[in-house]
């Protein structure tokens, strides 16, 4: 072979390994381009609906919001006082009914069940519970309760958010057992602790703030929970402090209000939107903080 | 005594599953002896003629979730990408924390929001356009036919992939944290750009643990409620392959029918609808989970 064919075969070799590796680099260049576009794209819907839900929903954020019972369709005044009444009593029993067995079922799984075959399968039990559709918790509650009394109650709507409660409680506890050094519990057993003693004196108390942290994020959770409320408190248009009759209830009268053609139902439902998307998004922050300050 | 307690609060996490499982299948019962299976394909829901079948349902629950998916799951390797890869250290956590908000903000809140506020907009820009574009162009103008009011399958899917991108970015994001620096430095090492080293070895090396995410994901979109009922427009059709039209998922039949429905065959049928959505919830979930514990085991063992 002759030198001049050699330099010329290098000589295309060479410009075929430029053109792919501009090749290459431009579809990294394209690729990162788009994966910073996909980041954008999530914070804009972020952003977007922040904005109009404060847009929207300051407007109606006024004393009689909070005073005055739902009123009816094209009325001048009114307010979500019932509602607003109903979702924080609802809410509030249902974690206070949720919360012991979440806890006591997490400590279950990371003291008592880590090994054996109760523990793992309650964990993926939790684990498919904690992601499963809620409406489905509400006809569980519809069909043995509300059925069986043949009344829609405040109660079967505490019932039903309180199963909502259960599974994120239990995560988040067993999460935070879990992190407790064994060297802790060691050192308590080894000075003649019952086991019952060292994990609530020891190893729930040192992981305090986490099971904290998962309560609130339960509560965040619930706050803004629809669907298990429709067929089980229902919803009531006045106010009640029973909870053995219907309920109503922020998330519920949302949905109706903002389903209506009647401009002031609608008007209502966003400053309703508004309450919840800021409850829900304060609790989440200070969930973190508890979270972030521990660790 | 403490011992006692903790044990029977975790075999209760148990029976409720069970009493979920089996409350359904009774609360079905006439249905199923009604319809049996033959419940999956039919398509009447006429309850004047007391007359029930589940398909446009269960259609309108999987397309929504199918849409949400091809939506979702670019865009949220995209995220996960930039979260591990491109962002700066100190923007990391707030970018991080931001989207996992998405995943707090309420379902009701998305559903109003894209009611009253995306819906208008989708469909002046989007489908209105469309349709000028296509709509003499035999079966895919088909797709964009429909009333221009922006409510139907598409925006369904379009608000689910919001909401499911969250769940599925932080999967991805954990997983591909969790992959050995090792392995990337001898892929950069070789002179592979960010993108091939994604690609060719962050992606293989973590893949049941991005199904698995993707599957968390999927299982979110089928029972997803409030936001789809409110921009489904909640008609039962199935006529129109048009992705614009207004059509009906299981959760936004439940939602609207159930407390309406009289006991009977409606109620069953209806019961009926929620145990499928269960079932189908239940299989993708523990797929998804299955993945990512396995993924979890092989990790320490695979260098």
């Amino acid at each position: 072979m002759s030198s001049t064919a050699m330099t010329t075969a290098a000589a295309s070799l060479q410009a075929s390994r430029v053109s792919k590796y501009a090749r290459r680099k431009r579809v990294n260049a394209l690729a990162l381009t788009l994966s910073l576009g996909a980041m954008a794209f999530g914070l804009v819907w972020l952003v977007w609906i922040l904005i109009e839900t404060v847009h929207l929903g300051f407007a109606g954020l006024t004393l009689s919001l909070f005073t005055e019972m739902t009123p009816p369709p094209q009325a001048e005044t009114g307010g979500l006082a019932n509602a607003i009444f109903g979702s924080v009593t609802m809410v509030t029993f249902a974690t206070l009914l949720g919360t012991p067995i979440g806890i006591l079922a997490g400590i279950y799984l990371a003291e008592y069940g880590q090994k054996t075959w109760l523990g793992s399968i309650t964990r993926f039990i939790n684990d498919i519970l904690l992601a499963a559709p809620s409406i489905v918790i509400g006809l569980f509650i519809y069909s043995i309760v509300v059925a069986r009394m043949k009344s829609y109650s405040g109660w079967a709507g505490v019932l039903a958010l309180a199963l909502i409660v259960i599974p994120v409680v239990i995560r988040t506890t067993e999460n935070m057992l879990s992190l407790i050094p064994n060297a802790l519990r060691e050192a308590a057993y080894a000075l003649g602790t019952p086991k019952w003693k060292v994990i609530m004196t020891v190893t729930l108390k040192s992981a305090r703030a986490g099971v904290l942290t998962g309560i609130l994020l339960a509560l965040a959770r619930i706050a803004g929970e629809t669907a298990p409320l429709l067929f089980t408190a229902l919803s009531n248009q006045f106010w009640t402090s029973d909870l053995s009759s219907p309920m109503a209830s922020l998330p519920v009268t949302i949905f109706k209000f903002a389903m209506s053609p009647y401009e002031n139902w609608q008007k209502l439902a966003w400053a309703g939107v508004f309450l919840i998307t800021l409850g829900v998004l304060v609790l989440n922050i200070l969930a973190r903080t508890f979270l972030r300050n521990k660790h | 005594m403490f011992s006692v307690l903790a044990h029977a609060a975790a075999w209760l996490t148990l029976a409720l599953l069970a009493g979920i499982i089996i409350s359904l299948i009774i609360g079905a019962a006439p249905a199923i002896k009604e319809y049996g299976l033959s419940f999956l394909w039919t398509s009447d829901w006429d309850p004047v003629q007391n007359k029930y079948g589940g398909l446009v349902m269960i259609y309108g629950t999987l397309m929504t979730s199918l849409i949400a998916l091809i939506i979702a799951v670019p865009v949220s390797f995209g995220i996960a990408l930039f979260l591990t890869e491109l962002s700066p250290a100190w923007l990391k956590r707030p970018l991080g924390t931001a989207i996992e908000l998405l995943a707090a903000i309420p379902s009701i809140v998305y559903g109003m929001w894209g009611l009253l506020v995306f819906s208008p907009l989708l469909s002046e820009y989007v489908q209105q356009p469309l349709q000028a574009l296509f709509g003499g162009v035999p079966y895919l103008g088909a797709l964009f036919s429909g009333p221009p009011v922006g409510i139907g399958l598409l925006s369904a899917g379009i608000i689910l992939a919001i909401m499911i991108i969250p769940f599925i970015a932080s999967v991805m994001r954990d997983v591909f944290e969790v992959t050995p620096a090792l392995l990337k430095e001898s892929a950069y090492g070789l002179g592979s750009t960010t993108w091939e080293v994604m690609f060719k070895v962050v992606l293989p090396y973590t893949k049941t643990g991005v199904v698995g995410g993707i599957m968390l994901g999927l299982g979110r979109a089928l029972g997803e409620t409030m936001a789809v009922t409110f921009v489904i427009g909640n008609q039962n059709q199935l006529n129109s392959a048009s992705l614009f039209e207004a059509a009906n998922s299981i959760t936004s039949a439940l939602a609207n029918e159930f407390a309406e429905a009289g006991e009977g065959l409606h109620q069953a049928s209806l019961i009926y609808l929620g145990l499928v959505l269960f079932f189908i919830t239940f299989v993708v979930l523990a797929f998804s989970k299955v993945l990512l514990a396995q993924l979890k085991k092989s990790e320490g063992t695979r260098t």
